[in-house]
Protein backbone atom coordinates (compact mmCIF):
# COMPACT_ATOMS: atom_id res chain seq x y z
CA UNK A 1 0.00 0.00 0.00
CA UNK A 2 1.65 3.05 -1.04
CA UNK A 3 -0.82 5.80 -1.42
CA UNK A 4 0.78 8.86 -1.06
CA UNK A 5 -0.34 11.40 2.07
CA UNK A 6 -1.65 14.31 0.04
CA UNK A 7 1.07 16.83 -0.17
CA UNK A 8 1.36 20.14 -2.36
CA UNK A 9 4.84 19.08 -3.85
CA UNK A 10 4.83 15.23 -4.33
CA UNK A 11 8.02 13.82 -4.13
CA UNK A 12 8.46 11.52 -7.02
CA UNK A 13 12.02 11.78 -8.75
CA UNK A 14 11.71 10.00 -12.22
CA UNK A 15 14.39 9.86 -14.89
CA UNK A 16 12.73 6.84 -17.55
CA UNK A 17 16.21 6.99 -19.00
CA UNK A 18 18.31 6.70 -15.52
CA UNK A 19 15.62 3.79 -14.78
CA UNK A 20 15.63 1.86 -17.80
CA UNK A 21 18.92 1.13 -18.21
CA UNK A 22 19.03 -2.84 -17.04
CA UNK A 23 22.54 -2.97 -15.43
CA UNK A 24 24.50 -4.79 -18.35
CA UNK A 25 25.19 -8.37 -17.50
CA UNK A 26 28.78 -9.26 -17.21
CA UNK A 27 29.91 -11.81 -20.63
CA UNK A 28 29.29 -15.25 -19.42
CA UNK A 29 32.14 -16.15 -16.69
CA UNK A 30 33.43 -12.71 -16.47
CA UNK A 31 32.27 -12.43 -12.39
CA UNK A 32 30.26 -9.71 -11.42
CA UNK A 33 32.13 -9.07 -8.42
CA UNK A 34 35.52 -7.89 -8.91
CA UNK A 35 36.44 -7.84 -5.28
CA UNK A 36 35.97 -11.69 -4.37
CA UNK A 37 39.22 -13.78 -4.96
CA UNK A 38 39.29 -16.14 -7.80
CA UNK A 39 40.27 -20.01 -7.33
CA UNK A 40 39.78 -21.14 -10.71
CA UNK A 41 39.89 -19.69 -13.57
CA UNK A 42 39.30 -21.22 -16.76
CA UNK A 43 40.07 -19.66 -20.00
CA UNK A 44 39.31 -20.50 -23.74
CA UNK A 45 39.20 -24.45 -22.54
CA UNK A 46 38.29 -26.56 -25.60
CA UNK A 47 37.81 -30.23 -24.83
CA UNK A 48 37.62 -32.74 -27.04
CA UNK A 49 36.52 -36.57 -27.26
CA UNK A 50 38.02 -37.54 -30.94
CA UNK A 51 36.73 -35.78 -34.00
CA UNK A 52 33.90 -34.59 -31.11
CA UNK A 53 34.31 -31.47 -29.71
CA UNK A 54 32.31 -30.99 -26.21
CA UNK A 55 33.74 -27.84 -25.05
CA UNK A 56 33.59 -24.94 -26.84
CA UNK A 57 35.86 -21.62 -25.62
CA UNK A 58 34.98 -21.76 -22.31
CA UNK A 59 35.94 -19.16 -20.16
CA UNK A 60 34.81 -18.91 -16.83
CA UNK A 61 35.81 -17.55 -13.38
CA UNK A 62 35.26 -19.42 -9.69
CA UNK A 63 35.58 -17.70 -6.50
CA UNK A 64 36.99 -18.94 -4.02
CA UNK A 65 35.05 -20.35 -1.03
CA UNK A 66 31.84 -19.93 -2.67
CA UNK A 67 29.65 -22.31 -4.28
CA UNK A 68 29.26 -21.97 -8.22
CA UNK A 69 26.70 -24.27 -9.63
CA UNK A 70 26.87 -25.69 -13.17
CA UNK A 71 23.55 -26.29 -14.46
CA UNK A 72 22.43 -27.34 -18.27
CA UNK A 73 20.70 -30.27 -20.20
CA UNK A 74 22.15 -33.68 -20.46
CA UNK A 75 25.25 -33.77 -23.20
CA UNK A 76 25.81 -29.92 -22.54
CA UNK A 77 28.99 -30.18 -21.40
CA UNK A 78 28.97 -29.64 -17.86
CA UNK A 79 30.03 -32.61 -16.52
CA UNK A 80 33.08 -32.50 -18.92
CA UNK A 81 33.86 -29.06 -17.67
CA UNK A 82 34.24 -30.27 -13.87
CA UNK A 83 36.21 -33.49 -15.22
CA UNK A 84 38.53 -31.35 -16.78
CA UNK A 85 39.30 -29.66 -13.58
CA UNK A 86 40.99 -32.29 -12.05
CA UNK A 87 42.02 -33.46 -14.76
CA UNK A 88 40.13 -37.18 -14.85
CA UNK A 89 38.68 -36.63 -18.32
CA UNK A 90 42.33 -36.94 -19.58
CA UNK A 91 42.20 -40.55 -18.52
CA UNK A 92 39.54 -41.28 -21.54
CA UNK A 93 41.43 -42.71 -24.64
CA UNK A 94 41.38 -40.12 -27.47
CA UNK A 95 40.71 -36.79 -25.48
CA UNK A 96 42.13 -33.52 -26.04
CA UNK A 97 42.65 -30.19 -23.97
CA UNK A 98 43.06 -26.96 -25.55
CA UNK A 99 43.00 -23.49 -23.47
CA UNK A 100 43.95 -23.00 -19.92
CA UNK A 101 42.69 -23.74 -16.31
CA UNK A 102 44.29 -21.83 -13.64
CA UNK A 103 44.30 -22.95 -10.22
CA UNK A 104 45.32 -20.02 -7.99
CA UNK A 105 47.09 -18.70 -11.23
CA UNK A 106 48.75 -21.84 -12.45
CA UNK A 107 48.02 -24.12 -14.86
CA UNK A 108 47.06 -27.38 -14.14
CA UNK A 109 47.55 -29.05 -17.27
CA UNK A 110 50.98 -28.29 -16.33
CA UNK A 111 50.57 -29.70 -12.63
CA UNK A 112 51.98 -33.23 -10.87
CA UNK A 113 48.18 -34.83 -11.64
CA UNK A 114 48.65 -36.76 -8.01
CA UNK A 115 49.18 -32.73 -6.08
CA UNK A 116 46.09 -31.54 -8.48
CA UNK A 117 44.02 -33.75 -7.30
CA UNK A 118 45.25 -33.46 -3.44
CA UNK A 119 44.23 -30.04 -3.57
CA UNK A 120 41.04 -30.74 -5.85
CA UNK A 121 38.72 -33.37 -4.54
CA UNK A 122 35.87 -34.63 -6.40
CA UNK A 123 32.43 -36.23 -5.83
CA UNK A 124 30.70 -38.10 -7.88
CA UNK A 125 26.88 -38.88 -8.85
CA UNK A 126 26.61 -42.37 -7.35
CA UNK A 127 28.17 -42.74 -4.52
CA UNK A 128 31.14 -45.22 -4.53
CA UNK A 129 32.49 -45.91 -1.05
CA UNK A 130 35.49 -48.73 -1.60
CA UNK A 131 34.29 -52.20 -0.01
CA UNK A 132 36.34 -51.16 3.02
CA UNK A 133 35.43 -50.28 6.25
CA UNK A 134 34.11 -47.23 6.62
CA UNK A 135 37.30 -45.87 8.60
CA UNK A 136 39.66 -47.64 5.68
CA UNK A 137 37.31 -45.49 2.96
CA UNK A 138 38.32 -42.18 4.83
CA UNK A 139 41.81 -43.19 5.12
CA UNK A 140 42.87 -44.36 1.60
CA UNK A 141 43.39 -40.71 0.86
CA UNK A 142 45.27 -40.01 3.35
CA UNK A 143 47.58 -42.99 2.76
CA UNK A 144 47.74 -42.42 -0.63
CA UNK A 145 48.94 -39.16 -0.33
CA UNK A 146 51.45 -39.90 2.18
CA UNK A 147 50.92 -39.66 5.94
CA UNK A 148 51.04 -36.51 7.56
CA UNK A 149 53.02 -37.54 10.32
CA UNK A 150 51.90 -35.11 12.83
CA UNK A 151 48.27 -35.92 12.65
CA UNK A 152 47.26 -39.40 13.82
CA UNK A 153 45.22 -40.98 11.18
CA UNK A 154 41.73 -41.63 13.36
CA UNK A 155 42.42 -37.97 13.87
CA UNK A 156 42.06 -37.23 10.47
CA UNK A 157 39.43 -39.51 9.85
CA UNK A 158 37.33 -38.54 12.53
CA UNK A 159 37.61 -34.86 11.95
CA UNK A 160 36.97 -35.34 7.98
CA UNK A 161 33.46 -37.31 9.48
CA UNK A 162 32.65 -34.55 11.45
CA UNK A 163 32.69 -32.05 8.61
CA UNK A 164 30.92 -34.45 6.43
CA UNK A 165 28.66 -34.05 9.18
CA UNK A 166 28.46 -38.42 9.15
CA UNK A 167 30.23 -39.02 12.18
CA UNK A 168 27.40 -38.75 14.72
CA UNK A 169 25.39 -41.52 12.82
CA UNK A 170 28.88 -43.97 12.15
CA UNK A 171 31.48 -43.38 15.23
CA UNK A 172 30.50 -46.47 16.88
CA UNK A 173 30.42 -48.50 13.79
CA UNK A 174 33.71 -47.33 11.69
CA UNK A 175 35.12 -50.90 11.38
CA UNK A 176 32.13 -52.15 9.84
CA UNK A 177 31.85 -51.79 5.40
CA UNK A 178 30.90 -48.79 3.87
CA UNK A 179 28.45 -50.89 1.71
CA UNK A 180 25.61 -51.26 4.65
CA UNK A 181 25.53 -47.60 5.02
CA UNK A 182 22.59 -45.82 3.31
CA UNK A 183 23.16 -43.95 -0.46
CA UNK A 184 22.77 -40.65 1.29
CA UNK A 185 25.51 -41.72 4.18
CA UNK A 186 27.41 -43.18 1.61
CA UNK A 187 27.48 -39.80 -0.29
CA UNK A 188 28.81 -37.98 2.87
CA UNK A 189 31.37 -41.22 3.37
CA UNK A 190 32.53 -40.54 -0.33
CA UNK A 191 32.58 -36.12 0.91
CA UNK A 192 34.22 -37.38 4.05
CA UNK A 193 36.91 -39.55 1.67
CA UNK A 194 37.13 -36.12 -0.24
CA UNK A 195 37.58 -33.86 2.49
CA UNK A 196 40.02 -36.14 4.55
CA UNK A 197 43.32 -34.90 2.07
CA UNK A 198 42.21 -31.39 3.24
CA UNK A 199 41.66 -30.30 -0.28
CA UNK A 200 41.28 -26.30 -1.30
CA UNK A 201 38.65 -27.12 -4.00
CA UNK A 202 35.86 -29.71 -3.84
CA UNK A 203 33.47 -30.51 -7.50
CA UNK A 204 30.64 -32.25 -7.07
CA UNK A 205 29.29 -33.92 -10.29
CA UNK A 206 25.21 -34.43 -9.48
CA UNK A 207 25.73 -35.43 -5.52
CA UNK A 208 22.08 -35.95 -4.97
CA UNK A 209 20.78 -37.27 -7.75
CA UNK A 210 20.30 -41.17 -6.24
CA UNK A 211 19.62 -39.63 -2.93
CA UNK A 212 15.53 -38.70 -1.47
CA UNK A 213 14.94 -35.52 -0.33
CA UNK A 214 16.53 -35.51 3.46
CA UNK A 215 19.23 -37.48 2.06
CA UNK A 216 19.48 -33.95 -0.65
CA UNK A 217 19.05 -31.57 2.68
CA UNK A 218 21.77 -33.25 4.53
CA UNK A 219 24.35 -32.27 1.54
CA UNK A 220 22.82 -28.85 1.05
CA UNK A 221 23.21 -27.99 4.63
CA UNK A 222 26.95 -29.97 4.48
CA UNK A 223 27.65 -27.74 1.59
CA UNK A 224 26.93 -24.45 3.25
CA UNK A 225 28.83 -25.61 6.14
CA UNK A 226 32.06 -26.48 4.20
CA UNK A 227 32.08 -23.74 2.11
CA UNK A 228 33.98 -21.19 4.73
CA UNK A 229 36.96 -23.99 4.24
CA UNK A 230 36.84 -24.32 0.67
CA UNK A 231 35.64 -23.61 -2.44
CA UNK A 232 32.92 -25.66 -4.31
CA UNK A 233 31.90 -26.38 -8.15
CA UNK A 234 28.41 -28.50 -8.34
CA UNK A 235 26.95 -29.71 -11.50
CA UNK A 236 22.99 -30.02 -11.05
CA UNK A 237 20.40 -31.50 -13.06
CA UNK A 238 18.44 -30.10 -9.82
CA UNK A 239 17.78 -26.38 -10.71
CA UNK A 240 16.34 -25.86 -7.45
CA UNK A 241 19.42 -27.08 -6.21
CA UNK A 242 21.72 -24.68 -7.68
CA UNK A 243 19.19 -22.18 -6.83
CA UNK A 244 19.37 -23.01 -2.83
CA UNK A 245 22.75 -23.65 -2.58
CA UNK A 246 24.73 -21.63 -5.01
CA UNK A 247 26.66 -17.83 -4.85
CA UNK A 248 27.31 -18.35 -8.76
CA UNK A 249 25.20 -20.29 -11.21
CA UNK A 250 26.25 -21.22 -15.03
CA UNK A 251 24.17 -22.19 -17.78
CA UNK A 252 25.66 -24.93 -20.16
CA UNK A 253 24.59 -25.48 -23.89
CA UNK A 254 25.79 -27.75 -26.57
CA UNK A 255 29.15 -27.41 -25.04
CA UNK A 256 28.67 -23.58 -24.94
CA UNK A 257 28.87 -21.56 -21.49
CA UNK A 258 25.26 -19.12 -22.38
CA UNK A 259 25.09 -17.55 -19.10
CA UNK A 260 26.90 -16.80 -15.82
CA UNK A 261 26.00 -14.55 -13.24
CA UNK A 262 24.91 -14.69 -9.56
CA UNK A 263 22.52 -17.10 -8.87
CA UNK A 264 19.62 -14.59 -7.75
CA UNK A 265 19.95 -13.02 -10.74
CA UNK A 266 19.96 -16.07 -12.76
CA UNK A 267 16.97 -17.34 -11.94
CA UNK A 268 15.43 -13.64 -11.02
CA UNK A 269 15.78 -11.93 -14.28
CA UNK A 270 18.62 -13.77 -16.67
CA UNK A 271 20.04 -11.98 -19.80
CA UNK A 272 19.56 -14.32 -22.35
CA UNK A 273 16.82 -16.04 -23.47
CA UNK A 274 18.80 -19.28 -23.78
CA UNK A 275 19.14 -19.72 -20.25
CA UNK A 276 15.14 -17.85 -19.23
CA UNK A 277 13.99 -21.12 -21.29
CA UNK A 278 15.58 -23.72 -19.98
CA UNK A 279 14.94 -22.76 -16.40
CA UNK A 280 11.76 -22.26 -16.95
CA UNK A 281 11.19 -25.57 -18.92
CA UNK A 282 10.33 -24.38 -22.02
CA UNK A 283 13.48 -25.44 -23.61
CA UNK A 284 13.19 -26.97 -27.24
CA UNK B 1 4.68 -27.79 -18.16
CA UNK B 2 2.22 -26.61 -21.31
CA UNK B 3 -0.46 -27.25 -18.50
CA UNK B 4 1.72 -24.55 -15.93
CA UNK B 5 1.92 -22.30 -19.52
CA UNK B 6 -1.83 -22.26 -19.74
CA UNK B 7 -2.28 -21.70 -16.38
CA UNK B 8 -0.42 -18.39 -16.07
CA UNK B 9 -2.17 -17.49 -19.19
CA UNK B 10 -5.38 -18.19 -17.72
CA UNK B 11 -4.34 -15.86 -14.40
CA UNK B 12 -3.39 -13.15 -16.88
CA UNK B 13 -6.85 -13.45 -18.00
CA UNK B 14 -8.84 -13.31 -14.76
CA UNK B 15 -6.42 -10.09 -14.26
CA UNK B 16 -7.13 -8.09 -16.85
CA UNK B 17 -10.86 -8.96 -16.33
CA UNK B 18 -10.89 -7.46 -12.84
CA UNK B 19 -9.00 -4.81 -14.72
CA UNK B 20 -11.81 -4.18 -17.10
CA UNK B 21 -14.65 -4.55 -14.04
CA UNK B 22 -12.07 -2.01 -11.85
CA UNK B 23 -12.26 0.50 -15.11
CA UNK B 24 -15.80 0.51 -15.38
CA UNK B 25 -16.25 0.94 -11.82
CA UNK B 26 -14.14 3.90 -12.15
CA UNK B 27 -15.85 5.55 -14.94
CA UNK B 28 -19.38 4.72 -13.73
CA UNK B 29 -18.48 6.34 -10.08
CA UNK B 30 -17.49 9.68 -11.79
CA UNK B 31 -20.70 9.27 -14.27
CA UNK B 32 -22.65 8.82 -11.01
CA UNK B 33 -21.13 11.96 -9.57
CA UNK B 34 -21.42 14.32 -12.74
CA UNK B 35 -25.26 13.09 -13.51
CA UNK B 36 -26.33 13.24 -9.93
CA UNK B 37 -27.47 9.36 -10.75
CA UNK B 38 -28.35 7.04 -7.86
CA UNK B 39 -28.80 3.85 -9.53
CA UNK B 40 -24.95 3.98 -11.08
CA UNK B 41 -23.76 4.76 -7.77
CA UNK B 42 -25.54 2.12 -6.47
CA UNK B 43 -24.06 -0.29 -9.32
CA UNK B 44 -20.50 0.54 -8.09
CA UNK B 45 -21.02 -0.69 -4.67
CA UNK B 46 -22.93 -3.82 -6.42
CA UNK B 47 -19.98 -4.48 -8.71
CA UNK B 48 -17.29 -4.16 -5.68
CA UNK B 49 -18.52 -7.74 -4.34
CA UNK B 50 -17.42 -8.87 -7.50
CA UNK B 51 -13.89 -7.35 -7.32
CA UNK B 52 -13.76 -8.61 -3.95
CA UNK B 53 -14.53 -12.31 -5.20
CA UNK B 54 -12.00 -11.79 -8.37
CA UNK B 55 -9.15 -10.38 -6.15
CA UNK B 56 -9.63 -13.85 -3.63
CA UNK B 57 -9.69 -16.14 -6.44
CA UNK B 58 -6.71 -14.60 -8.34
CA UNK B 59 -4.87 -14.45 -5.03
CA UNK B 60 -5.36 -18.36 -4.60
CA UNK B 61 -4.60 -19.11 -7.95
CA UNK B 62 -1.41 -17.53 -7.79
CA UNK B 63 -0.38 -19.44 -4.59
CA UNK B 64 -1.39 -22.64 -5.71
CA UNK B 65 1.18 -21.76 -8.82
CA UNK B 66 3.88 -20.83 -6.63
CA UNK B 67 3.26 -23.69 -4.69
CA UNK B 68 3.08 -26.30 -7.23
CA UNK B 69 5.51 -25.26 -10.07
CA UNK B 70 8.35 -23.35 -8.50
CA UNK B 71 8.54 -21.04 -11.02
CA UNK B 72 11.47 -18.63 -11.88
CA UNK B 73 12.55 -15.63 -14.17
CA UNK B 74 10.13 -14.51 -16.18
CA UNK B 75 7.71 -16.70 -14.98
CA UNK B 76 8.32 -16.26 -11.24
CA UNK B 77 7.91 -12.09 -11.85
CA UNK B 78 4.44 -12.61 -13.49
CA UNK B 79 3.33 -14.20 -10.50
CA UNK B 80 4.15 -11.55 -7.99
CA UNK B 81 3.47 -9.24 -9.41
CA UNK B 82 -0.19 -10.43 -10.30
CA UNK B 83 -0.17 -10.47 -6.37
CA UNK B 84 0.70 -6.98 -6.36
CA UNK B 85 -1.75 -5.44 -9.26
CA UNK B 86 -4.29 -7.71 -7.79
CA UNK B 87 -4.12 -5.76 -4.37
CA UNK B 88 -3.91 -2.38 -6.07
CA UNK B 89 -6.75 -3.34 -8.57
CA UNK B 90 -8.54 -4.51 -5.53
CA UNK B 91 -8.36 -1.11 -3.36
CA UNK B 92 -9.21 0.68 -6.60
CA UNK B 93 -12.13 -0.86 -6.19
CA UNK B 94 -12.83 0.37 -2.87
CA UNK B 95 -11.84 4.05 -4.06
CA UNK B 96 -14.41 3.93 -6.85
CA UNK B 97 -16.96 2.73 -4.21
CA UNK B 98 -15.96 5.84 -2.17
CA UNK B 99 -17.06 8.04 -5.19
CA UNK B 100 -20.13 6.54 -5.68
CA UNK B 101 -21.14 7.07 -2.24
CA UNK B 102 -20.33 10.72 -2.09
CA UNK B 103 -22.06 10.91 -5.01
CA UNK B 104 -24.92 9.70 -3.22
CA UNK B 105 -24.35 11.75 -0.36
CA UNK B 106 -24.28 14.64 -2.44
CA UNK B 107 -27.86 13.63 -4.30
CA UNK B 108 -29.30 14.15 -0.55
CA UNK B 109 -28.22 17.49 -0.21
CA UNK B 110 -30.23 20.67 -0.55
CA UNK B 111 -27.30 23.12 -1.70
CA UNK B 112 -26.40 23.44 -4.91
CA UNK B 113 -22.57 22.59 -5.99
CA UNK B 114 -19.97 25.29 -6.62
CA UNK B 115 -17.59 24.85 -10.07
CA UNK B 116 -15.17 22.41 -9.01
CA UNK B 117 -16.90 20.12 -10.92
CA UNK B 118 -15.45 21.12 -14.03
CA UNK B 119 -12.12 19.95 -12.77
CA UNK B 120 -13.26 16.82 -11.13
CA UNK B 121 -14.51 15.36 -14.96
CA UNK B 122 -11.06 16.46 -16.03
CA UNK B 123 -9.19 14.76 -13.16
CA UNK B 124 -11.55 11.69 -13.65
CA UNK B 125 -10.65 11.28 -17.42
CA UNK B 126 -6.70 11.22 -16.58
CA UNK B 127 -7.05 8.84 -14.05
CA UNK B 128 -9.11 6.39 -16.05
CA UNK B 129 -6.61 7.29 -18.78
CA UNK B 130 -3.89 5.89 -16.66
CA UNK B 131 -5.62 2.59 -15.65
CA UNK B 132 -6.63 1.86 -19.03
CA UNK B 133 -2.47 2.88 -20.56
CA UNK B 134 -1.12 0.72 -17.62
CA UNK B 135 -3.68 -2.53 -17.96
CA UNK B 136 -2.78 -2.41 -21.39
CA UNK B 137 1.35 -1.55 -21.07
CA UNK B 138 0.69 -4.82 -19.11
CA UNK B 139 -1.04 -6.44 -22.08
CA UNK B 140 1.69 -5.51 -24.48
CA UNK B 141 4.60 -6.79 -21.59
CA UNK B 142 5.95 -2.72 -22.86
CA UNK B 143 7.95 -1.21 -20.09
CA UNK B 144 8.33 1.65 -22.49
CA UNK B 145 4.91 2.33 -21.90
CA UNK B 146 4.75 1.86 -18.53
CA UNK B 147 7.28 4.20 -17.65
CA UNK B 148 5.43 6.97 -19.59
CA UNK B 149 2.46 6.42 -17.65
CA UNK B 150 4.63 7.38 -14.38
CA UNK B 151 4.90 11.11 -15.03
CA UNK B 152 0.74 11.41 -15.26
CA UNK B 153 0.47 11.24 -11.45
CA UNK B 154 2.09 14.03 -11.10
CA UNK B 155 -0.14 16.07 -12.98
CA UNK B 156 -2.96 13.95 -11.18
CA UNK B 157 -1.94 15.45 -8.00
CA UNK B 158 -1.51 18.88 -9.33
CA UNK B 159 -4.98 19.11 -10.53
CA UNK B 160 -6.28 17.64 -6.69
CA UNK B 161 -3.82 20.59 -5.42
CA UNK B 162 -6.26 22.51 -8.01
CA UNK B 163 -9.63 21.33 -6.95
CA UNK B 164 -8.36 21.58 -3.45
CA UNK B 165 -7.82 25.34 -3.49
CA UNK B 166 -10.89 25.74 -5.31
CA UNK B 167 -13.35 24.16 -2.75
CA UNK B 168 -11.61 26.10 0.04
CA UNK B 169 -12.27 29.04 -1.75
CA UNK B 170 -15.62 27.75 -2.28
CA UNK B 171 -16.37 27.41 0.98
CA UNK B 172 -15.26 30.50 2.24
CA UNK B 173 -17.54 32.18 -0.28
CA UNK B 174 -20.36 30.62 0.87
CA UNK B 175 -20.87 27.98 3.88
CA UNK B 176 -24.01 26.54 2.52
CA UNK B 177 -21.59 24.72 0.26
CA UNK B 178 -18.89 23.27 3.15
CA UNK B 179 -21.17 20.08 2.96
CA UNK B 180 -21.16 19.39 -0.38
CA UNK B 181 -17.38 21.20 -0.82
CA UNK B 182 -16.11 18.35 1.90
CA UNK B 183 -17.68 15.59 -0.35
CA UNK B 184 -16.05 16.61 -3.09
CA UNK B 185 -12.85 16.71 -1.43
CA UNK B 186 -13.28 13.16 -0.66
CA UNK B 187 -13.77 12.44 -3.77
CA UNK B 188 -10.60 14.06 -5.23
CA UNK B 189 -8.57 12.58 -2.71
CA UNK B 190 -9.91 9.26 -3.76
CA UNK B 191 -9.37 9.60 -7.82
CA UNK B 192 -6.04 10.75 -6.64
CA UNK B 193 -5.55 7.65 -4.90
CA UNK B 194 -6.85 5.72 -7.72
CA UNK B 195 -3.57 7.15 -9.54
CA UNK B 196 -1.29 6.68 -7.45
CA UNK B 197 -2.38 2.52 -7.45
CA UNK B 198 -2.12 2.87 -11.43
CA UNK B 199 1.27 4.26 -10.91
CA UNK B 200 1.93 1.02 -8.53
CA UNK B 201 0.84 -1.12 -11.21
CA UNK B 202 3.21 0.91 -13.85
CA UNK B 203 5.92 0.36 -11.87
CA UNK B 204 4.96 -3.67 -11.34
CA UNK B 205 4.90 -3.90 -15.73
CA UNK B 206 8.43 -2.66 -15.62
CA UNK B 207 9.81 -4.92 -13.06
CA UNK B 208 7.79 -7.49 -15.17
CA UNK B 209 9.52 -7.07 -18.27
CA UNK B 210 12.85 -5.60 -17.15
CA UNK B 211 13.53 -7.35 -13.87
CA UNK B 212 14.22 -3.50 -12.64
CA UNK B 213 12.66 -2.31 -9.45
CA UNK B 214 11.75 1.51 -9.95
CA UNK B 215 9.92 1.97 -7.26
CA UNK B 216 10.50 4.77 -4.47
CA UNK B 217 13.91 6.65 -6.09
CA UNK B 218 13.58 9.33 -4.33
CA UNK B 219 14.88 7.29 -1.28
CA UNK B 220 18.10 7.11 -3.46
CA UNK B 221 18.08 10.57 -3.70
CA UNK B 222 18.29 10.81 0.06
Amino acid sequence: MTAKIDTMSPIRAREPEAQNNVTPAPPPGETPFANSTIKLQAEHLNFYYGDFQALHGISLKVKEKQITALIGPSGCGKSTFLRTINRISETIRHTRVEGHIRLDGADILKMDVTSLRRRVGMVFQRPNPFPKSIFENVAYGVRVNGLDKKTPLAETVEKSLKRAALWEEVKDKLHDSALALSGGQQQRLCIARALAVDPEVLLLDEPCSALDPIATAKIEDLLFALKSQCTIVIVTHNMQQAARTADDTGFFLLGKLIEFDRTEVMFRKPSEKQTEDYITGRFG
Amino acid sequence: MRHFAEELEELNQALLEMGGLVESSIHTSVQALVEHDDRMARRVVEDEMLINRMELNIDARVTRLLALNQPVAGDLRLLVMCLKINTDLERMGDLAVNVAERAISLNRLAAPLGPPLQEMPRMASMVEDMLHRTLDAFVRRDAEQASAILPADDDVDRIRDGVYTELITTMRRDPNLVEAAIHLMFVARSLERIADHATNIAEDVIYLVRGVDVRHHHLEEV
